[in-house]
């Protein structure tokens, strides 16, 4: 089988670096009107509320160092479910998916950076982002001591907490390289050896992901609401990452395509991708309902509070994301991706992963910002700066990976059955 | 009233499929071909379009939505409101669960209904069986012999050219 290498072009790059610097630009310009306090519309607000907002406006640093964690955990998500899509194909013996399987691998490129940003955020801003950081809370002749959060010292502790966020990292980085240097181990000296040892690898990283994805949700997002809890969090922030995951995969070999790449890869290929999205949308769904719906049912103030805050808090602030998020992220997904044809054609898919990709990032927002910001979160030059500078980084280094190795992995056992793979 | 036919014996798939092709562009009518096990590509070359049982499905799915809708919230909001749980009586997330039940019922029992009437299968209905090797390991083109008007002899070559292992020929009772 023919090699097939993706050249990245200086203009490529450039674009990328672009895309960085206008991040950047603009979330200097951010940082600048919030600091001095230019639209002052947040102090006329809080003066209206008057005593009631006890609270003191979010100032630049805070909101900065939220959108950073916000970021950072949903392209971390991504570069993970990059290594989970590829050890879920080996551990199914799928034949379908070996002509893309270079895509979920490059997307692990990542994961290196996310840990390093994860961990320096956290130690700079962890008090803007986690209530349960401030030592107060545990002073017993402290008058804010919180007896709740008290209770979940054993857990819930500076050191503890690092020590998860440094294992998960390296237990993903470890499995990522190992994973990734066989695959291209097997493209240059071929055999079936490094496929049955991928397989191998690939079911241990399952039993570690299992484990390491739900806690890392708890930590990272849960955490952040901290009286509050959900058994179904860890699979919610699962589902959100899975399912922007396989939009970004399916988005990626789309875009390769319409460049001339993956020349072997046709619609029966972008069929599977695109049931895929499909599925996992309503998965999410499903999620995202069974916990919506028995907190609602059940009424109970500590639980529902979460939901409260997004429905009616801060004079509704967050009411509009809320539906935006169920219409992104499943009403659109799953009336357009229903035909068959649709989930055929790169022009409906692109438009679909687009989506959810915006979509499940407003996911995030939605978990961390009522927390976090409460009524001062907004959508300005910061996150939208923010949001432009991990997008460029994260496509910088993740078309650098793909660039690394063929896009075929040409000595791939499965390969043929790829090649002829029929819907 | 009896059919005739003409069967060709296949033992090799690609050669079925080159076969089918041949035989259609040579003007003859496949009536059917019997296979042991679903053959990637053959519906494409025998010209089957595509099922429009996905489009039943979608509007039996949509009934099963409205009228699941349309039940719960007639039913609890104004023929006969209580309050459950101190929720408003027209309660929609505690609607949903019923509603995704009744849409997956609607269109799966609308499709199979649809399927049965479309194809007019009953439990009556009696399948000739053409060649009992096709249920094991051989491939089984039937053609209908019209009298009068199809060329024996032109079939059984057409059919043998194009790598046939034998060609029989069955009356069937329909």
């Amino acid at each position: 089988m023919t090699e097939e290498r993706l050249i990245i072009s200086r203009k490529t790059n450039n674009k990328f670096f672009l895309m960085i610097a206008i991040g950047v630009v603009l979330l200097i310009v951010g940082i600048i009107a919030m600091a001095m306090g230019w639209g002052g519309e947040h102090h006329a607000v809080d003066a209206a509320h008057g005593e009631a907002a006890a609270h003191e406006p979010a100032t630049w640093v805070k909101r900065l160092y939220v959108n950073l964690w916000l970021n950072n955990v949903y392209f971390s998500g991504i570069a993970l479910i990059g290594v989970f899509f590829v050890a879920v194909q080996y551990v199914a013996y799928a034949g379908w998916s070996v002509l893309i399987k270079r895509i979920p691998e490059a997307l692990g490129y990542y994961l290196p950076i996310g840990g390093a940003v994860m961990l320096i955020v956290f130690l700079l801003g962890g008090h803007d982002i986690f209530h349960w950081t401030h030592d107060y809370l545990y002073d017993v002749n402290d008058p804010r001591f919180d007896p709740i959060i008290n209770g979940k010292k054993p857990y819930l502790n500076f050191a503890f907490f690092l020590i998860r966020m440094v294992v998960y990292f390296a237990l993903w980085i470890l499995f990522f390289n190992w994973l990734r240097r066989n695959s291209i181990a097997e493209d240059l000296q071929g055999g079936t050896n490094y496929y049955h040892k991928s397989i191998r690898i690939s079911a241990m990283f399952l039993v570690v992901f299992g484990v390491t994805s739900s806690m890392s949700a708890w930590d990272w997002v849960l955490s952040i609401d901290t009286h509050w809890f959900s058994t179904m969090f860890g699979w919610y922030v699962f589902a959100s990452w899975w399912v922007s995951g396989l939009a970004a995969i399916t988005l990626t070999v789309i875009i390769l395509k319409q460049n001339g790449y993956l020349k072997m890869v046709n619609a029966n290929h972008l069929h599977d991708l695109g049931k895929f999205c499909f599925a996992f949308s309503i998965f999410w769904t499903y999620i995202w309902f069974s916990q919506f719906m028995l907190y609602w049912y059940a009424n109970i103030p500590e639980e529902v509070i979460y939901f409260t805050e997004r429905l009616s808090g801060y004079d509704g602030k967050y009411l509009g994301i809320f539906f935006a998020n169920l219409v992104i992220n499943f009403a659109f997904p799953f009336l357009v991706l229903m035909t068959r044809d649709a989930k055929r054609q790169m022009i409906m898919l692109k438009l679909v992963t687009i989506a959810i990709l915006f979509g499940h990032w407003l996911d995030f927002y939605l978990m961390m910002m009522p927390a976090t910001m409460r009524g001062d979160a907004g959508f300005g030059f910061i996150e939208v700066g923010t949001a432009l500078v991990f997008l460029g980084v994260f496509l910088f280094t993740f078309a650098k990976g793909l660039s690394k190795a063929s896009l075929v992995p040409v000595n791939h056992p499965f390969l043929e059955e790829s090649i002829h793979h029929h819907v | 009233m009896n059919k005739k036919f003409v069967l060709g014996i296949y033992d090799d798939e690609d050669v079925l499929l080159t076969a089918i092709e041949n035989v259609r562009a040579a003007g003859t009518k496949i009536y059917e071909v019997f296979s042991p096990y679903p053959v990637h590509g053959i519906d494409d070359v025998l010209g089957i379009k595509r099922s429009r049982l996905p489009i039943a499905a979608f509007f039996f799915g949509l009934f099963g939505t409205s009228f699941a809708l349309w039940m719960q919230i007639w039913m609890l909001g104004f023929d006969w409101p209580m309050i459950i749980g101190g929720k408003p009586h027209i309660a929609l997330p505690s609607f949903i669960p019923v509603t995704f039940e009744l849409t997956v019922l609607c269109a799966a029992h609308g499709m199979v209904i649809t399927f049965f009437i479309v194809t007019k299968l009953k439990p009556s209905t009696k399948v000739p069986v053409f060649d009992k090797r096709s249920t094991d390991d051989k491939f089984v083109m039937a053609i209908e012999v019209k009298d009068g008007v199809t060329d024996l002899a032109a079939l059984n070559d057409l059919l043998r050219t194009n790598g046939a292992i034998e060609v029989n020929q069955k009356e069937v009772l329909k």
